[in-house]
């Protein structure tokens, strides 16, 4: 969030909402979008081409695609509920922690209205969705960022649901996959979302401690204060090409250091090539990924959970 | 009794009226705070801006200072064993009452020479580790570790990027959470969001009167949240960065009182006063079982956020996990 500035006139942070699905077997249709997610599918809906590279597409394409330009491999934004359909079983989903509301720590102006309204929009509790699906056949605590609620920011509420997600994985000695999606900590709640960098943190130490793997996936974007905590805790971190990664976001660095910033800077791909991100990996090698990635890193008899 | 109540109410009413007035008028806010300055104020409900424009004061005693008038015999140790030494973080072992202890501190400069070399107390990747390493060798032989507080934020460069600034702070969440021998923090000066907290993370965190401790500059939250890079001082209000209203909040152990003037008018009284809370936390914290310590902290840590809040059935859903979250990781042993 206190770099959400970076990105002003990219997203409407804050204005949008994801659309909302109880469970993933109610498939996800029309539903109100914002933010990226929205502006991108619109200019395909009405240009008929990507914005990208802009090549001829219809949005109907796009989706069999898994929301990727079949030209110039540009990966759309998308909601936090296709990205659950896109890489869970079917109808494996089952969220978890779905009624927490913050409670307003700072009782900062207005925040309580803009959540409200988030929420109503959104219908999601707040900028992450928590719980357990299962990939392949394979049981998986999941969690996914949504940027389209208020930035993606993390507040007690996005903590809170973190911590119980890896407390779940321990419990039921299963993997635990966040996707990541924010513009870092969430500003309304002050002190209270900086510690929310400490406790997720800590809980990904006590996951370890417990001998769990914990998987990554940056998603465009992810900046300050979820960088700068669990987001780059992961035993294996995998990131979506394109994808900006990082703890300032661009536009304080270029107030900074008074320079331009070369082409790529930040970028999943930079990422890669720095030495923080194990792999850039396109969404349609994901869901195979995930699975290879769980089955590596089981010490029990493999044949436990499959099938 | 009959006072103190109708004190309480008299507050509560004055909050209240002053988040309307944040919201509708700028004027009636500030003059809201003045009353409030002049009629509750024992000298811990100060002006939010005051307390900032303090915490900034050039002429305060640094994190070299203190550890001057605190330790005997200090010896600064430098680098991170991999990419360099970073001037903005220092740390060392030094002796605290006879008892050897691991000191790291943010190291802001006196004046402009000194900045450009401490780059204004806001350090690179190399610095987090660096204090990482002191830290974990603290561990290994068994010192506590004291940490000093005082940064504007972590360095937002390219080359801080380019080195993972985001993933030096992870990291040091992370480890310091299971650290193994006591850490006390002492935010001394600006307490700047991550930055801070990258060598923030301990059993007890405490706070000089005159320190705030922030997610964000009241700057950047007025730029952002309030639109109006002019708003700062409503900001600094708003966010509740001061000591007093970080201990309301739990999220600090106590507050540190500075010496008359405060602390760049009497360092040395300011080191007292850390000094006599030193000997009686290092004591008491490095008497504890080490493994009740790191439990005891990841309680605490865990705990963060639980605490938030006004009324309403949202923190009463949170505050009944309380206890429960720490026994979802670890069975349902006795706590």
């Amino acid at each position: 969030m206190k770099f959400l500035d970076a990105f002003k006139g990219l997203f409407s942070p804050g204005k949008g909402s994801d659309k909302r699905k109880n469970r993933v077997e109610q498939k996800p249709s029309g539903g109100e979008k914002s933010g990226a997610v929205r502006d991108e599918r619109s200019f395909v809906e009405n240009q008929h081409s990507c914005p990208s590279c802009h090549l001829h597409i219809e949005l109907a394409d796009l989706k069999k695609n898994l929301f990727v330009c079949p030209g110039c491999g540009h990966h759309f934004s998308v909601t936090a509920w296709e990205r659950i359909e896109m890489l869970a079983d079917p109808d494996s989903f089952r969220e978890s922690d779905d009624v927490l509301e913050t409670a307003d720590p700072l009782a900062f102006p207005g925040y309580a209205e803009k959540l409200t309204a988030s929420r109503q929009k959104a219908k999601m509790n707040e900028a992450i969705v928590t719980g357990v699906c299962s990939v392949n056949s394979r049981e998986l605590a999941l969690g996914v960022m949504s940027f389209s609620f208020m930035g993606g920011s993390m507040g007690a509420v996005v903590g809170e649901k973190i911590v119980r997600l890896c407390s779940v994985a321990v419990q039921r000695q299963i993997p635990l996959l966040l996707f990541t999606a924010s513009g870092g900590a969430r500003m309304q709640e002050g002190i209270i979302s900086l510690m929310q960098m400490a406790r997720t943190s800590h809980a990904a130490a006590l996951l370890e401690e417990k001998g769990l793997p914990f998987f990554i996936v940056l998603t465009h974007p992810t900046t300050g204060g979820v960088t700068a905590s669990f987001a780059m805790l992961g035993n294996v971190i995998l990131a979506e090409p394109g994808a900006l990664i990082g703890f300032a976001g661009p536009r304080v660095i270029e107030s900074t250091i008074r320079q331009k910033l070369p082409e790529g800077f930040q970028r999943a791909e930079f990422q890669e090539q720095k030495g923080f991100v194990d792999r850039v990996c396109p969404r349609s090698k994901l869901r195979k990924t995930i699975t290879l990635l769980i089955d590596a890193h089981r010490p029990y008899d493999l044949s436990r959970q499959s099938g | 009794m009959r006072g103190f109540m109708k004190n309480k109410a008299f507050e509560k009413k004055l909050k209240e009226l002053k988040r309307l007035a944040a919201e509708e008028h700028m004027g009636v806010f500030e003059e809201l705070s003045r009353i409030e300055t002049k009629y509750l104020g024992n000298g811990r409900q100060g002006n939010a801006w005051e307390r900032v424009e303090l915490a900034r004061n050039s002429s305060r005693p640094t994190s070299l200072d203190y550890i001057e008038m605190l330790f005997d015999d200090f010896l600064e140790l430098k680098g991170d064993r991999s990419s360099g030494d970073d001037p903005a973080m220092i740390g060392g072992i030094g002796f605290f009452s006879g008892r050897a202890v691991t000191v790291v501190g943010h190291q802001k400069g006196r004046n402009l020479k000194e900045n450009l070399y401490r780059n204004y107390g806001m350090a690179n990747p190399e610095g987090y580790r660096k204090a990482l390493r002191l830290i974990k060798e603290a561990e290994k032989f068994g010192r506590p570790v004291i940490t000093f507080i005082d940064t504007p934020g972590a360095y937002p460069g390219l080359s801080s990027e380019e080195r993972g600034i985001g993933e030096a702070i992870a990291r040091n969440l992370k480890e310091l959470s299971r650290v193994s021998v006591p850490i006390i923090c002492i935010i001394i000066g600006e307490g700047g969001s991550g930055g801070a907290l990258g060598i923030g993370v301990g059993d007890e965190v405490y706070m000089l009167e005159n320190a705030v401790y922030s997610v964000i500059t009241p700057e950047g939250c007025a730029s952002i949240l309030l639109r109006d890079a002019s708003k700062a001082k409503l900001a600094a209000e708003l966010m509740k960065m001061t000591a007093s209203d970080l201990l309301d909040l739990g999220v600090i152990s106590g507050i540190i009182p500075e010496g008359p003037g405060g602390a760049h008018e009497s360092p040395e009284a300011t080191a007292a006063n850390i000094r006599i809370l030193l000997e009686r936390r290092i004591d008491y914290l490095t008497r504890r079982n080490s493994s009740r310590l790191v439990s005891d902290r990841s309680a605490r840590l865990l705990s963060m956020g639980s605490i938030a809040g006004r009324s309403g059935e949202a923190f009463s859903i949170l505050q009944k996990e309380k206890g429960g979250i720490l026994n979802r990781f670890f069975g349902r042993k006795k706590r």
